[in-house]
């Protein structure tokens, strides 16, 4: 089998797996007073202390929540609510339409049931959200209640320069809220230094558990809780901590933010390799997203595991199948619930037509990644995209 | 072989897939995404494209070990079955859907997708046996659909496989309950799945709005009523003509006029027809030389009777009943079999109806039922 999925969910560090297993042969509720309480409320804190360090915040900062859709909706959710409390104009939500659902369907569900107006950003065509677009979009900022861009976009890997975005957010005292669930381990992400209110990230895309995520929250910023219950987390997040799956995601963070830089290197090697190898192959496929040597604040400008490609008379739905049926499993990037391919909103959002939306395919590779991944797409690709060329579905 | 699954959510096209994974095939499910918008079917239960549906498929693809897809062919299923359904209605001509859909959807659309993608052929859960290209009715008479794939061609017919024809639907729930797949005890989908609520006329009104005409007794040439568009209105139809008439006699629907928007009723005796003709035929095997006798059935779950076949004008056939039938709409299909109670009645063709008269018995009483 050939993983080629890494940015939908990435294999359980070996430290990770030893850690939980570890902690699930425990009781101990941390809420507790008593030895095995306390015993559970030290690993729980301990797991705290080594992420907030690892991503430059302070403990306090650190949320913990069911994973990276629960961090985005607490986010928009929370932030907007307690905002709108303190001041009534402000009603106005700042967001870029290339976030992932769970940002968008948020702040939809927002306008459509709390009166929120909802201001689009412009977005380049790398995908990128430039502080001048978020600017213009601010104005005075005096009716905003949030902004949301996210650090790393899911679908084409692009990276925006959050700290940039946070200090213009700020010049008009609007907080900013960015989605880090891809970029956490592929790029610095520094808390602190970016300036951000707060931050969405998430275990299983760096080796940790599923349903295990972060919300890192400054410590003056005014969250409305979602859950409401045993004052847990600051009292933004009641709910008896799942130790273990928070030892878990301390763990895999420490380790992703840790072998970052050689990992980045190895990756970005892969990637390369990968897209010369199809271009080679497929000469009219097309790069989606920014190019990969781009660069954002000295750091890359794109994921260094990402490779976003269209092949033109071809569907990405045919392609994912005619590979998968080759033991190679990459995604088209975006399904509905009901599995039905449409195009992909962030392609869409970067100026892409529908054909070209529905030719993609993403490749993300990850921290299991070889080069004999890399060898066992390039033996198939060719004859892969011609035949999925002669199928072109339900066109005449 | 490859064989590709199409996979509606059903229990037939589930147990279907497990019998071709059983028979050592090398499977694929695919669950055909047909309603351009999922979310409306949601509360319509019984459609056969919502989102549970795709659900149930999933679940059992899963059970099974196979690899499964969606594909979405709601634009192709608008265009060649919505479009065409309504667009009969409006000729004032009485359509079957299922019927089309196989016809340029499972064995169009998909089958050539399968072929370019490197499937051998389609199976799928219809009640039919297929051998030897030879289509014929399914051992349970009850649920038999060789009706609504008398339209293949000896082509399409090469690259489809149907499990289920030589058990009952009873043993096909059975076979699901034995492999513990939930859809066992999933009701069976009788309505057009475009319309999940069963109201035809009503999701007709809307795509063709209000176009009243006529209700004219054909005995007299009396308009007795008005109505609100020929759509309405089905030939050998009974109830709810909106009308009552003096002598208390039930009256039927005889014949629609889409033009002048007329639809003419009259009683029993005038509702028999005996000769058909039709459009161009399609065979599921050679063309047979004609005239031939052979059995027809003129609706689905209708019962077959026997007639003559020959040749009709303009490429199409005429076909002469032995018995006077009532209800025989134009646009329906005329399905005709060669009787075989041994290893079932073989499908040789069908042809769609253009018109239906009484020719050769004008003084004997109709003596089917509806
Ligand atoms: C950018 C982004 N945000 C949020 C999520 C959702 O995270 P989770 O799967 O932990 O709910 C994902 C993962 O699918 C993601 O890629």
């Amino acid at each position: 089998m050939t993983y080629l999925d890494h940015a939908a969910t990435t294999p359980v560090l070996p430290e990770v797996l030893a850690a939980m297993t570890e902690q699930l042969g425990r009781v101990g509720n941390a809420s507790s007073l008593h030895a095995s309480g306390r015993a559970a409320r030290r690993a729980a804190e301990q797991a705290r202390e080594r992420l907030a360090e690892a991503l430059g915040a302070r403990p306090s900062e650190v949320l913990f929540t069911g994973g990276g859709t629960e961090s985005d909706n607490l986010a928009v959710k929370g932030l907007f609510w307690a905002r709108r409390q303190a001041d009534p104009r402000r009603r106005r939500i700042v967001v870029s339409p290339a976030e992932h659902h769970a940002v968008l369907d948020s702040v939809e569900w927002l306008a459509t049931h709390e009166g929120a107006e909802v201001t689009w950003l412009r977005v380049e065509p790398s995908g990128r959200v430039t502080p001048q677009a978020l600017a213009e979009a601010l104005g005075d900022g005096s009716d905003v209640a949030v902004a949301s861009v996210m650090w790393a976009n899911n679908e084409i890997g692009t990276v925006s320069d959050i700290a940039e975005l946070a200090a213009t957010a700020h010049d008009v005292g609007v907080p900013l809220h960015t989605d880090a669930v891809q970029a956490v381990g592929q790029v610095l992400v520094d808390f602190g230094a970016s300036g951000v209110d707060a931050l969405t990230m998430t275990g299983h895309k760096l080796g940790g558990p599923m349903g295990a995520g972060v919300l890192l929250l400054r410590r003056e910023a005014e969250c409305t809780p979602l859950l409401h219950g045993g004052g847990q987390e600051r009292d933004v997040r009641s709910g008896t901590l799942d130790v273990a799956a928070i030892v878990g995601l301390g763990v895999a963070t420490v380790s992703a933010v840790h072998g970052r830089v050689e990992r980045a290197a190895e990756l970005r090697r892969l990637r390369d390799r990968l897209v010369a190898g199809v271009v080679e192959q497929v000469p009219d496929v097309r790069l989606n997203g920014a190019p990969l040597d781009d660069v954002v604040r000295s750091g890359p400008g794109r994921l260094p595991g990402n490779a976003h490609l269209s092949f033109p008379g071809a569907e990405g739905d045919a392609l994912l199948m005619l590979l998968d049926a080759r033991g190679i499993e990459c995604s088209t990037g975006s399904a509905c619930s009901a599995g039905v391919a449409r195009p992909s909103h962030v392609l869409t959002a970067v100026g892409a037509d529908p054909d070209r939306a529905r030719s993609s395919l993403r490749f993300s590779l990850g921290h299991t990644s070889t080069d004999a991944d890399v060898d066992a797409l390039l033996a198939v690709v060719a004859p892969v995209v011609e035949r999925a060329r002669r199928a072109g579905m339900g066109r005449r | 072989m490859r064989l590709l699954a199409a996979m509606s959510g059903g229990v037939d096209s589930a147990v279907a897939a497990a019998l071709a994974v059983d028979a050592g095939h090398d499977v694929t499910g695919v669950h055909l995404a047909l309603s351009p918008d999922r979310q409306t079917l949601r509360s319509g239960a019984r459609g056969c494209c919502s989102v549970e549906d795709a659900h149930d498929a999933r679940r059992v693809a899963d059970e099974l070990g196979i690899p499964f897809y969606v594909w979405d062919l709601a634009d192709r299923f608008r265009e060649d079955v919505v479009d065409d359904f309504v667009a009969e209605y409006e000729a004032g001509r009485t359509p079957n859907p299922c019927l089309r859909c196989n016809e340029k959807i499972k064995f169009t659309a998909v089958l050539d997708r399968a072929r370019a993608l490197g499937f051998d052929a389609v199976v799928t859960g219809h009640h039919a046996r297929l051998a030897d290209g030879e289509l014929r009715r399914s051992v349970d008479a009850g649920k038999d659909q060789s009706y609504v794939l008398g339209v293949l061609t000896p082509e399409q017919l090469a690259a489809a496989v149907f499990p289920l024809g030589g058990m009952t639907k009873d043993r096909v729930r059975e076979i699901a309950a034995e492999r513990g797949f939930a859809v066992a005890t999933k009701a069976d989908s009788h309505d057009i799945c475009f319309i999940p609520d069963g109201d035809t006329r009503g999701f007709l009104a809307k795509k063709l709005g209000s176009r009243p005409g006529p209700l004219v007794d054909a005995a007299t040439g009396a308009t007795v009523g008005e109505h609100d568009g020929t759509y309405g209105f089905t030939v050998g139809q009974r109830r709810g003509l909106g009308i009552s008439v003096g002598d208390q006699q039930p009256r039927y629907v005889l014949g629609i006029e889409p033009v002048t928007r007329t639809v003419t009723i009259g009683t029993a005796d005038l509702a028999g027809v005996d000769e058909i003709t039709t459009a161009g035929p399609t065979w599921t095997a050679g063309a047979p030389a004609l005239p031939f006798r052979a059995q027809v059935q003129l609706r689905a779950h209708g019962r077959p009777v026997g007639c003559e076949v020959a040749a009709g004008a303009d490429g199409g056939l005429v076909v002469r009943l032995d018995e006077v039938q009532r209800g025989v709409a134009a646009g329906q299909s005329a399905v005709l079999y060669e009787p075989d109670a041994e290893r079932g009645d073989h499908v040789v063709g069908q042809a769609a109806i253009r018109t239906a008269a009484r020719q050769r018995t004008p003084d004997r009483a109709a003596t089917a039922a509806d």
